[in-house]
């Protein structure tokens, strides 16, 4: 009995001490900022980093701006540009890995390797090759596009980029979800004479849905806070940035290059909820196409 | 009959192989394109028709990317981010980790609550208020600026949780009635056992600690204290159609990376397909 007893104090002694440099560390930088940019987006910036309670001001402001409600549609839209595609080229391409072929682990490695490449770097080189005049996508399709000044289309183009960039990593995760699948569903289907399309619609993608929902879920994220890319390829100075400022575009520009921190953070704050939103519909919706049935 | 099958597979086979072989195209044509670009002269690269290949195999780009950017300095910080960002992230959610999976003490569900709230909040929410602490200090330029808002994980606690999670209670008990302290049967016993999730968690780190542009261009303003995304973007706006010179130094900053990778490439895989869908 005194055993157990000791045991026990000895392991909430530890655990406090053990969990304790994460816990600090996670309420000085997280929970606190977070308390803080709430705080500031009710507040304007004054000199020397103070700030001073305004109310409402920054959400009226932002709510009645035309570049927050187009920067708002840029997410949005980029979403609908990159989300479906992508996770559905990632899904192809998991199918595809998985079949028993020489090279597969090269081909997989091919896949996945803009996911080490700095989305900097990525972004340069795509400026390079989407050039109007120079560029080699214009000189193989013998046209002229201004892929990154025109603003119907500069938003296209970074999602092809967005894409390209995100198909390995998806299609990894995707993979392992494939290869949990039992071969025995496989080889059943195979003696009743189902077709490989057959048993992809009726194996393989109920079975893989819950890993193709953590992935579309982490894509819709991913894609409504979308900053370094666009930021990249569309530089400041870009007369289709309108067109192409995606929501943590404008944070970033309001909060580091017009030093407008208050209203920044009602940015942040409403981004936020914006993606709360989103993945509160995702999670609603899932109950009609995830099978958690293994 | 046997044969129609046969032969059906051999076409599924054959449209397998050309399918992946122009995606492969398509993901590794832009680096091809990116290598050559940066052999060629300015008036080779802007030549039309293209010119594929450079006419001289030229290191002149590459010397001008140097001379623009402290590369050096580039390299070090984002060497000494990436290591102190792995670091911070093993060891500290090594050991939140296995308190919240084994552990019994006071709140801890409510803390749990905390890495929770972290690991659904996106990151920019905090960006300001850690930057507005590190400048009312004065440390921004430097490298505790860049490590700062990665010095503790939520998602590496709650990742490891998992791993610990997995480990029965038998092995821990086993080694504390062999009179191993709290501390022993975690530091020698339960830690090794972890050796997967832990890389992988270091692999995901590194990756994204690389990657990541916001914080480093707001927290370091001074070139010398920048990391290679950073400083690649301060080269985009000093040679705007300079694209020679522009790949030469998007290269000098991937190849680190990719070089690791291709070494690491099964471990860099398995890793993230561990750690996904964060």
């Amino acid at each position: 009995m005194n055993k157990q007893s000791k045991l026990a104090r000895d392991g909430a002694v530890w655990g406090l001490i053990m969990v304790a440099p994460t816990i600090i560390g996670l309420l000085v930088l997280n929970i606190w900022p977070f308390i803080e940019t709430i705080y500031m987006s009710f507040s304007k910036s004054k000199a020397f980093g103070t700030f001073e309670f305004c109310g409402l001001k920054n959400y009226v402001e932002m709510f009645q701006s035309p570049e927050f409600w187009k920067a708002t549609w840029n997410s949005v839209y980029f979403c609908i540009l990159t989300v479906p595609v992508g996770v559905f080229l990632a899904l192809l391409v998991a199918v595809l890995l998985n079949a028993k072929l020489r090279g597969r682990t090269a081909f997989r490695a091919i896949f996945f390797l803009p996911m080490v490449v700095a989305p900097a770097a990525v972004a340069m080189v795509w400026k390079w090759l989407f050039n109007t005049e120079y560029g080699i996508i214009n000189s193989l399709l013998g046209q002229n596009i201004r892929w990154l000044t025109n603003p119907n289309i500069v938003l296209a183009a970074c999602a092809i980029v967005a894409i390209w960039s995100s198909i390995g990593y998806d299609a990894v995760l995707l993979l392992s979800g494939i290869q949990n699948i039992s071969p025995s569903l496989y080889e059943a289907a195979g003696l009743d004479g189902a077709s490989k399309v057959t048993q992809f619609f009726h194996i393989t993608l109920p079975m893989v849905s819950p890993t193709l929902f953590v992935v579309l879920i982490m894509r819709l994220m991913a894609s409504l806070k979308v900053y370094d890319l666009i930021y990249m390829m569309v530089e400041q100075s870009n007369p289709a940035l309108p067109s192409a400022q995606s929501l943590m575009y404008l944070f970033y520009r309001e909060s580091f290059v017009a030093g407008n921190k208050g209203y920044a953070s009602a940015i942040v704050i409403w981004t936020v909820l914006l993606i709360g939103i989103v993945t509160a519909v995702q999670f609603m919706g899932q109950k009609k196409w995830v099978n958690y049935e293994v | 009959m046997n044969t129609t099958m046969k032969s059906q597979k051999t076409l599924t086979t054959a449209l397998t192989y050309v399918a992946l072989i122009l995606g492969s195209i398509t993901m590794i044509f832009p680096f091809v394109w990116m290598l050559l670009t940066s052999f060629k002269t300015q008036a080779e690269s802007m030549a039309i028709p293209p010119q594929i290949l450079p006419s001289q195999w030229n290191f002149d780009n590459f010397v001008m990317a140097l001379e623009s950017l402290p590369f050096v300095n580039l390299y070090v910080n984002t060497g000494l981010l990436i290591f102190f960002r792995v670091l911070c992230a093993v060891v500290f959610s090594s050991m939140a980790g296995y308190a919240f999976a084994k552990l019994e003490f006071p709140f801890k569900k409510a803390l749990f609550g905390i890495v929770l709230i972290q690991m659904m909040l996106p990151s920019q929410i905090f960006i300001i208020p850690q930057y507005l602490m590190l400048a009312r200090a004065g440390l921004t330029n430097s490298i505790f600026a860049l490590v700062f808002p990665g010095l503790v994980s939520a998602f590496g606690t709650f990742f490891l949780r998992q791993a610990y999670l997995g480990i029965p209670n038998e092995i821990s008990e086993a080694a504390y009635l062999d009179g191993c302290t709290k501390w022993q049967t975690f530091y020698k016993v339960m830690l090794p056992l972890t050796g997967a999730s832990m890389a992988a968690l270091a692999i995901f780190t590194a990756v994204f600690a690389y990657s990541d542009l916001m914080w480093p261009l707001i927290c370091n303003i001074d070139l010398k204290m920048m990391t290679l995304s950073a400083g690649l973007s301060t080269l985009n706006g000093q040679y705007t159609t300079n694209f020679p010179v522009l790949m030469a130094g998007s290269l000098l900053a991937m190849i680190p990376m990719v070089i690791l990778y291709l070494i690491f490439q099964k471990q860099f895989i398995q890793g993230i397909a561990m750690t996904g869908g964060k």
